[in-house]
């Protein structure tokens, strides 16, 4: 239960609220994380919350929206301070067993930060891919995350379309809701695997879609967010019905989390 | 509670609290931290907990401990405070003669004879002259035991009758549970309006909770001393009675009544099975005698029963 000291080497501002600390080891490391799963991260006397790994290699990434109490020190930690790090833990997105299919990597806001790893590995071994989609929705075009690393994944061979819902002068791409970008992507539904981040209803809506469009169900992923005070199984906070979403999540098959994101208060 | 005439020492049921205090502890420090030059060092409590042996074990805590056992042990990651009072301790476990007014092991499958995971086990036979037991040996630590207390090969007669009397008590269970498909029944009436009408009733109190054997959920809270330099991690018992237990950022995902009883019954009967391979209910009636209002889930089970489409 002990936290690994890890020091922030490096940090960058991606919105007004939101930054992405690059983290090494002071001693130990913890294990790699694979795409899609979640450390949690403790400020030094203010306490511990789950954030998704926003890189897994050649360094650590998280990326953090300071929307509270630890999540804000987070937030405010500097190059050179050390936070601690538990984990990795829960399930990835499965991006090594999608080799050889079209992926559709569907964001909604800071849903964008567990999918980044899962787009870095597919882009790191193209040949093994298909035809890489990616699909971010942003409030307003100053809410984008890694918007400078944006082209470069469309040089590496993803199409990236991104989509808000309130312009700005000059915004020249689409507006409107991620729902409507899933039949932009450039890919054979019914060959594709797809992963979905974002708030339940994003999640569900393009699931939906994604699934209408003939990407078999089984073959969605979405990742859920529950309160967590362990992130290993002890705590019952994270219970989503049969699901302890620290365990047996966050990533899981759009088909079992379909039933349960509709009863209201589960 | 009143004074029998025999001297019986285990005419009682189920005690008012269980033995998950000790333990799963309500109060256990996790560890504490020290701030240096440019980090923390943190230092992990080792458990150095007393050896415990617990006397009087009902068959239905003795099922809790097992329950907690999976939850707390049973995975990937083992805490290791439970483990080390866990595997310290020593359970004499007594089999049920005189099963109470709210009392349905008998429906969990869990008594009133004890299963396994006890050292010795006691069936108390009350003669005229007092009391006797006939005890079933579990463990060699139970053997060992036994060798140092004043005892003799039980008589064929003195093992039928205790058996017996231990079979007897399954037919005077005070409550009962409609046990079969309860995990279906869960699953399948998340919508009931029974729901809104317990909600009425319940307070939201958290103490079936607290008093239930099985009832493991904790949170952390991360606290520093006023020179903030010292900081420390305390996991607590909490209850998903709590508004809070469901925090996240933007409101509380259970945040009426309703869905928080309806949590805590659907997880005991029905979840725990797929998370932890089995009922989280032993059937000790604790909720039902500590419940402020009355509410008793063996009555409730049995409304969304009826009321089930
Ligand atoms: C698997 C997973 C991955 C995630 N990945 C990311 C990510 O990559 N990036 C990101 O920005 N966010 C992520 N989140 C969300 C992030 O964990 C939350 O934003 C964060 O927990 C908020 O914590 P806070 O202290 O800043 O906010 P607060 O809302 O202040 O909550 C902090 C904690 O304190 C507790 N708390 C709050 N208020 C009270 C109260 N009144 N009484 C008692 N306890 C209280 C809550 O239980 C909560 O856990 C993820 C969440 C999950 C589950
Ligand atoms: S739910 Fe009630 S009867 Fe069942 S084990 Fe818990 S306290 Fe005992
Ligand atoms: S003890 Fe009764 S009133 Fe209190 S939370 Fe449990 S069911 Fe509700």
């Amino acid at each position: 239960m002990a936290p690994v000291p890890y020091r922030v080497v490096a940090k960058r501002a991606e919105t007004a609220e939101t930054v992405t600390l690059t983290l090494a080891p002071v001693g130990a490391a913890i294990p790699e994380p694979e795409p899609g799963q979640f450390t949690m991260m403790y400020a030094f006397g203010i306490g511990e919350v789950p954030i998704s790994v926003s890189r897994t290699r050649p360094v650590l990434e998280q990326t953090i929206r300071a929307v509270g109490a630890v999540t804000g020190a987070l937030c405010r930690a500097e190059a050179g301070q050390v936070i601690g790090l538990r984990g990795p833990f829960g399930t990835g997105w499965g991006v090594d067993e999608a080799r050889g299919r079209d992926l559709v990597l569907a964001a909604g806001g800071i849903g964008l930060a567990p999918l980044r790893p899962a787009i870095l590995r597919a882009l790191a071994r193209r040949d093994d891919y298909g035809r890489v989609a990616v699909l971010i929705g942003a409030r307003t075009p100053g809410d984008l995350l890694f918007e400078d690393e944006l082209e470069t994944w469309r040089a590496r061979g993803a199409q990236v379309e991104v989509t808000v819902d309130r312009p700005a002068p000059g915004w020249t791409g689409h507006v409107g809701l991620i729902t409507a970008l899933a039949g932009s992507a450039d890919v054979d539904p019914s060959r594709a695997a797809a992963y979905v981040c974002g708030p339940e209803i994003m999640m569900r809506l393009t699931a939906q879609a994604l699934a209408g469009l003939g990407t078999h169900p089984g073959r969605i992923r979405v990742s859920l967010e529950r309160s967590m005070r362990c992130g290993i199984g002890w705590c019952g906070h994270c219970q989503l019905g049969p699901l302890l979403i620290c365990r047996d999540g966050p990533v899981v098959p759009y088909e079992s989390a379909v039933p349960l994101m509709a009863v209201k208060e589960l | 509670m009143h004074r029998r005439g025999d001297g019986a020492a285990f005419a009682h049921t189920a005690g008012p609290q269980s033995w998950k205090p000790f333990l799963h502890r309500p109060r256990v420090k996790l560890w504490d931290a020290d701030r240096t030059g440019e980090g923390f060092e943190v230092r992990d409590q080792a458990p150095d907990p007393p050896r415990y042996a617990f006397l009087g074990v009902r068959p239905c805590d003795l099922r809790a401990i097992a329950v907690q056992d999976r939850v707390l042990m049973g995975g990937r990651d083992v805490d290791p405070d439970y483990r080390a009072r866990r595997q310290g301790a020593f359970i004499i476990a007594v089999n049920c003669t005189e099963p109470g007014e709210t009392c349905f092991c008998v429906s969990m499958g869990t008594g009133p004879e004890a299963g396994p995971g006890y050292d010795l086990a006691f069936t108390e036979l009350v003669d005229d002259d007092g009391p006797r037991y006939v005890v079933d040996i579990g463990t060699e630590a139970g053997a060992a035991v036994m060798a140092d207390v004043p005892s003799g090969a039980a008589a064929g007669a003195d093992v039928e009758r205790a058996r017996a009397e231990v079979r007897a008590a399954a037919d005077r269970m005070g409550r009962e549970m409609p046990a079969l498909g309860l995990r279906d029944l869960m699953a399948e009436n998340l919508d009931s309006p029974r729901w809104d009408d317990v909600a009425e009733r319940c307070l939201s109190c958290g103490n079936c909770t607290m008093v239930c054997p099985t009832c493991f959920c904790t949170k952390v809270t991360d606290t520093t001393d006023l020179t903030g330099d010292h900081a420390e991690r305390w996991q607590l018992w909490d209850s998903c009675f709590d508004l809070d237990f469901s925090h996240l950022h933007g409101g509380n995902v259970r945040a009426s009544a309703k869905s928080r009883y309806r949590q805590w019954l659907t997880h005991k009967l029905g979840t725990w099975h797929d998370q932890f391979g089995s009922s989280g209910c032993v059937g000790c009636g604790r909720c039902v005698v500590w419940c402020p209002v009355g509410i008793d889930l063996t009555a409730e089970v049995a409304a969304l029963r009826a009321e089930a489409p």
